[in-house]
């Protein structure tokens, strides 16, 4: 991007203070309300704050050391991994193989398109309600929701307790998650495929490449960006996770607990101390796949 | 929902495939693909149909045997009682999600344009901070967010929803804008800094008028996102001041499953976003992360 005006040396102040100053309300505003309250959770998850009254005083990292000795946040830590790794691939693979289905053009390419897509305009909230139902675990006789069509299908061998089992579980509750973003993964493959130059695939037809060959050596590594694009949007949704386990599972329930329903459980018992360091923790793990992104964008923009 | 939009309408397909003579291969291809299409096209819309089917089931089709046929008789009664429990949360949100919408799209709009057209010390790392609120997890600041919001006085409800929906909508709205006007020629801002005018005059005057297309977009993923919002809903607000997601999961989660109603609880909430996408959505997708993917 050459778009940039040089700033001109003489004109000093003149030239950037009155942007400066049109900009500085949401400096100021975004420092308290992303920064400076990041710096107060830290605060408050280094306090012996276990009750809704003020802390008597500080813990040092008693209360991150408490969590990594509790069974049941590693078993949200856990969750998470399982849950984050089904909702990528899932979202990723069915996406990209829709892109590729639509990206030479289709009949009632834009019916297709459309469909796939509205899910994600559903509230998690909204969605969860069908889900719920859909994911019912009763089986045999009693089945409704997926196990009742499996069974009336002939696969009742594909019956399962769904979100309730103890090991997989959460692997259910990225199921609503695939259904509603793998439109937009889809849609993100397509504008990739087609922002690809027609003479790349015009080479490789000379220089007697088959279909296939074009795809896997010309074509697929172009979208390699838009595969790490998806990955941090789809990541960073997915380690958030919450709406959906509330309204599938509620915030109670053992097998589909992640950091975000803990965070929220303790919460509501009034234990800010504890539910202030999970949310430190969940801001450390959604860190790691955003920083180098925002460091990349950084160097960017020096750039220009 | 996420980050990722761009004022850009999706590409259409540039030609099709080169015609050649429909080998047998070529057309087995062609019937796998649009199997494969129609196959995908029926498992999205399950959900949609169980939706659909449930919410005018009675009592009469509660067995699991008839769950995916469609009712016996078809009444409304489900929708009449999710109207009455959702009608007075959608007033509400309505009235939550337009101003937050329209307040943090135009204040996006400004920074976006600071940030696109001057150069101040420090902007790209101002610009690198400002990314950085998009993506944190709101866990991360509620604790003390809660706090601060109250010793504020905003009311809970939907004046703080509104608060909240405009300052964690400023990264996003301000991204938005300012790959938007990143591509406006530099002569026409250039222009009319030659004839005196001011920042404020530029912007009124050469900026507003040709942002349409990005304010479409900004309304348009300010509202969506802050209609489906659950998490600061829920520690923000009630079912009695709430907006639609509160009093819908309150609806849906009871102790007496009542199906209908939550499926017709689940379209009605829908409604809105729904809307919104079919009609301008093609403005919507495309291009990725604003754009920065293309560079």
């Amino acid at each position: 991007m050459s778009t940039q005006t040089p700033a001109k040396p003489r004109q000093g102040y003149r030239t950037w203070g009155p942007p400066l100053l049109l900009i500085t309300p949401t400096i100021i505003v975004l420092g308290v309300f992303v920064y400076g309250l990041i710096g107060a959770n830290l605060n408050t998850s280094f306090q012996d704050r276990h009750t809704r009254g003020p802390a008597e005083g500080y813990v040092g990292f008693e209360n991150y050391t408490a969590l990594f000795s509790d069974d049941t946040f590693i078993y949200s830590l856990r969750n998470l991994v399982l849950y984050t790794g089904t909702f990528l691939v899932g979202t990723l693979v069915l996406g990209f193989l829709w892109a590729w289905l639509l990206e030479r053009g289709a009949r009632g390419e834009s019916l297709f398109r459309a469909v796939y897509l509205f899910p994600m305009a559903v509230s998690f909230i909204a969605s969860g309600v069908v889900w719920r139902w859909l994911l019912n675990n009763a089986e045999g006789d009693r089945a409704s929701g997926l196990n009742r069509l499996f069974e009336s299908l002939g696969l009742g061998f594909l019956q399962n307790p769904w979100w309730t089992d103890q090991r997989f579980g959460i692997m259910a509750i990225a199921l609503p998650a695939v259904w509603q973003l793998t439109g937009y993964v889809m849609a993100l493959f397509l504008a990739g495929f087609r922002g690809i130059p027609e003479e790349l695939r015009e080479a490789g037809r000379i220089d007697g490449a088959s279909e296939w060959q074009l795809y896997r050596h010309v074509l697929f590594p172009q979208l390699s960006p838009v595969a790490l694009s998806a990955t941090i949007i789809i990541g960073h949704m997915s380690l958030k996770v919450f709406d959906l386990i509330m309204a599938i599972a509620g915030q109670t329930n053992y097998t589909t607990q992640v950091p975000a329903t803990q965070m929220w459980v303790e919460f509501t018992r009034g234990d800010y101390a504890k539910s202030a360091a999970i949310g430190t923790v969940l801001l450390l793990i959604v860190a790691v796949l955003i920083v180098p992104y925002l460091v990349a964008t950084y160097r960017q923009e020096r750039r220009r | 929902m996420s980050t990722a939009v761009t004022t850009e309408a999706l590409p259409e397909a540039k030609g099709t495939a080169p015609v050649r003579p429909a080998s047998g291969n070529a057309v087995a291809m062609r019937t796998l693909k649009y199997a494969l299409l129609l196959v995908f096209l029926c498992i999205v819309l399950m959900p949609a149909y169980v939706l659909f089917v449930t919410s005018f089931k009675g009592i009469g089709d509660a067995t699991p045997t008839r769950a995916w046929r469609l009712p016996t008789e078809w009444e409304t009664a489900g929708w009449q009682r999710a109207w009455e429990t959702l009608a007075p949360a959608l007033v509400r949100t309505f009235s939550m999600v337009i101003p937050a919408a329209i307040i943090s799209a135009l204040i996006g709009s400004m920074n976006g344009f600071v940030l696109s057209r001057w150069r101040f010390p420090g902007a790209d790392i101002v610009f690198t901070l400002i990314l950085f609120g998009m993506f944190i997890p709101y866990q991360a600041v509620m604790i003390p967010l809660v706090q601060l919001v109250q010793s504020l006085g905003v009311p809970s409800g939907v004046p703080s929803l509104i608060l909240l929906h405009v300052v964690y909508g400023l990264p996003i709205t301000t991204l938005i804008f300012r790959n938007y006007y990143a591509g406006v020629p530099h002569e026409l801002i250039e222009a009319a800094r030659v004839d005196g005018a001011g920042l404020l005059r530029t912007y009124a005057s050469i900026i507003l008028p040709i942002s349409m297309p990005a304010f479409v977009v900004v309304l348009m993923w300010q509202f969506t996102s802050a209609w489906n919002d659950y998490l600061f809903a829920l520690f923000f607000s009630n079912s009695r001041n709430g907006p639609v997601t509160i009093s819908l999961n309150f609806l849906a989660s009871g102790q007496l499953q009542d199906y209908s109603a939550s499926m017709a609880g689940a379209l009605i909430a829908s409604v809105p976003t729904l809307l919104v996408y079919i009609l301008l959505g093609r403005y919507f997708v495309g291009g990725l992360m604003a754009g920065s993917v293309k560079g």
